[in-house]
């Protein structure tokens, strides 16, 4: 029985409040995911400051397939596939770096400028005339405030109707710098995940997790902790991981809000990046940049994680990111990114390095809770006597549109697999 | 006094052994334990590290380990260090910096996971304690999957 010429099969895999574990672990669901949503919507690439200069590139796959992220000679950001029109060569295949004016495909010199046109063929004149029509494949693409999308259907939802107001949190992250301007600084970290993306994306915004998976190393930390005299200054790895340790009526005060599309965040309220300690410098120069009143709200804005469905999710408050790119039904490579705030001390990059290897480097102690319960879930779910995967805590019938509600719902889930049914479904 | 040598070797079998509590007293009190993520990589403050541990997060990582709810633990993890010699690459007054090239393997189950390695230890004061163990992964920014004991 297959999915793929059946519409009506597929729609059944999700109920309101619950899905069946088809989704999590069936190859074929997972083939129809990367050609319709992971197709259909805006997938993050990359962000600019990774390519400042004309010429500059990075390669990634998106939905399996090659891509190129190239700044064009007149500044502009364009998105190629990567692939030979000749003979499917990838015409770039390094992770990153400069090609100059053009693309020069390493097998038979077909060369392409950076907005895709094909520039010359050796031999011309053996091929067909129309030969120069065969560019590399243009993808249509849309920056916003430095973060880089991409869309590879040709047609289909707009940049703006697809993420609408959630687009308020990359927002709070850019306006964390005095300047507005973000820099994407310190290098990645690259997490390879036993698990469907999507149990990594819903587990952002699963806040009936933590005090559970990382009581042996967030408890443990709140212990060691305790331990020390009192008046001794709180280390910041300390800060940054006992939060993780709160208790249910923390995470559900904090709150989550979701949007159309799949798109939304805890964090309303507070979160567990609330309770930093002050870097009066950088606050200083907020202040200058925006005015007290404006500044205050920026940095009171302390969402705990974001998620733009399928593939973003971003910490503003923290200032780091962490990006799904989903590699088979149940394997998974988690890339997490930090940023320098343009006109900030230093000692807030050194904040979220810091967090980073704390909590999402392959040896980060909280990513081996997690990763422990991904794969498990994964190998759980081969069970038949239960074919569904419950979604249903504070669910309400009717749930549509932008909506706020209790920080422990599982609303974000189910918002998500409202946005997977929209575009997994022809 | 125990040579730098011997020192580094005896530190590579108290991991192999888990005696985890006597590894974490070889660190001197400004002792850290740092793998990068990039091959060169300067700095561990400006630039992500896959771990950059001073002797707090050592400790928390070892008291994890003892915790019945450190279900990543259940299998436990085992590991293996398989040490080349290990050089003398510099010494004066009072310190060393030691180079040795290590295969490490690291299994939970039926997992195994294998990494080409080398350890540079600074090795401070009498009796000689560990002021930064820096461990050179050859892949190290490749994608990888969890590594939950020590290099």
């Amino acid at each position: 029985m297959g999915y793929r010429d059946d519409a009506g099969a597929l729609k059944r895999l999700v109920k309101d409040d619950r899905v069946h574990r088809d989704v999590y672990t069936d190859a074929e669901v997972f083939q129809l995911e990367m050609e319709r949503l992971w197709s259909r919507t805006w997938i993050y690439v990359g962000h600019a400051s990774q390519i400042p200069h004309p010429g500059d590139f990075l390669t990634l796959d998106v939905a399996g397939q090659p891509v190129i992220v190239v700044r064009h000679g007149d500044d502009s950001v364009r998105v190629l596939l990567n692939r030979c029109a000749h003979k499917g060569t990838k015409v770039v295949y390094a992770p990153a770096g400069n090609a100059g004016k053009t693309f020069r495909c390493p097998y038979h010199a077909w060369t392409y400028r950076t907005d895709g046109s094909l520039l010359q063929v050796p031999l011309k004149e053996g091929y067909a005339a129309d030969v120069q029509h065969n560019g590399l494949t243009k993808i249509s693409s849309e920056t916003y405030r430095g973060f880089i999308f991409a869309r590879l259907a040709k047609d289909g939802i707009g940049f703006r109707a697809y993420f609408g107001d959630s687009l308020s949190s990359i927002d709070n992250l850019a306006d964390r710098s005095p300047e507005g301007e973000l820099e994407i600084a310190g290098g990645c970290l690259r997490y390879l995940h036993n698990c469907n993306w999507k149990m990594f994306v819903e587990n952002l915004n699963d806040t009936m997790h933590p005090m559970i998976a990382h009581a042996s190393s967030a408890g443990t930390a709140k212990r060691l902790w305790a331990d020390k005299p009192a008046g001794m200054p709180k280390p910041m790895a300390i800060e940054q991981i006992a939060p993780f340790a709160s208790d249910y009526k923390f995470f559900d005060d904090m709150g989550v809000k979701v949007y159309p599309h799949g798109h939304g965040f805890s964090g309303v309220n507070f979160s567990i990046h609330s309770s930093y300690s002050s870097v009066p410098e950088y606050e200083a120069a907020m202040k200058k940049a925006y005015g007290e009143e404006r500044a205050k709200t920026i940095l009171g804005t302390v969402r705990h994680n974001t998620v733009y469905y399928p593939s973003l999710t971003i910490k503003g408050a923290i200032q780091s990111i962490r990006v799904a790119r989903p590699l088979a039904a149940d394997k998974t490579l988690i890339e997490s990114w930090t940023f320098r705030l343009k006109g900030a001390p230093d000692a807030l990059l050194q904040r979220t390095v810091a967090y980073n290897r704390l909590i999402n480097s392959p040896m980060s102690v909280v990513g081996h809770d997690d990763l422990h319960c991904y794969r498990s879930i994964q190998e759980g779910l081969a069970a038949q006597a239960n074919d569904w995967v419950d979604l249903q805590r504070n669910f309400s019938a009717n749930e549509n549109g932008e909506i706020t509600a209790n920080g422990t719902s599982e609303i974000s889930m189910r918002n998500q697999f409202r946005a997977w049914t929209e575009f997994m479904t022809p | 006094m125990i040579d730098p040598i011997q020192f580094v070797i005896r530190e590579a079998r108290l991991l192999d052994e888990k005696r985890f509590d006597e590894w974490y007293e070889l660190f001197a009190e400004d002792g850290h334990y740092w793998v990068p993520a990039s091959p060169g990589q300067p700095d561990p403050l400006n630039h992500n590290s896959l771990a950059y541990e001073d002797k707090l997060l050592l400790k928390l990582r070892i008291e994890r380990l003892k915790q019945p709810s450190a279900y990543s633990q259940k299998p436990a993890s085992r590991c293996h260090h398989l040490l080349q010699t290990p050089e003398i690459e510099n010494s004066a007054k009072d310190e060393f910096l030691v180079r040795t090239n290590f295969i490490y393997t690291e299994t939970r189950g039926d997992d195994s996971q294998r990494y080409a390695a080398v350890a540079w230890h600074t090795l401070v004061g009498e009796p000689l304690r560990i002021r930064l163990k820096r461990v050179d992964l050859l892949n190290c920014d490749a994608a990888l999957p969890s590594i939950q004991l020590f290099l």
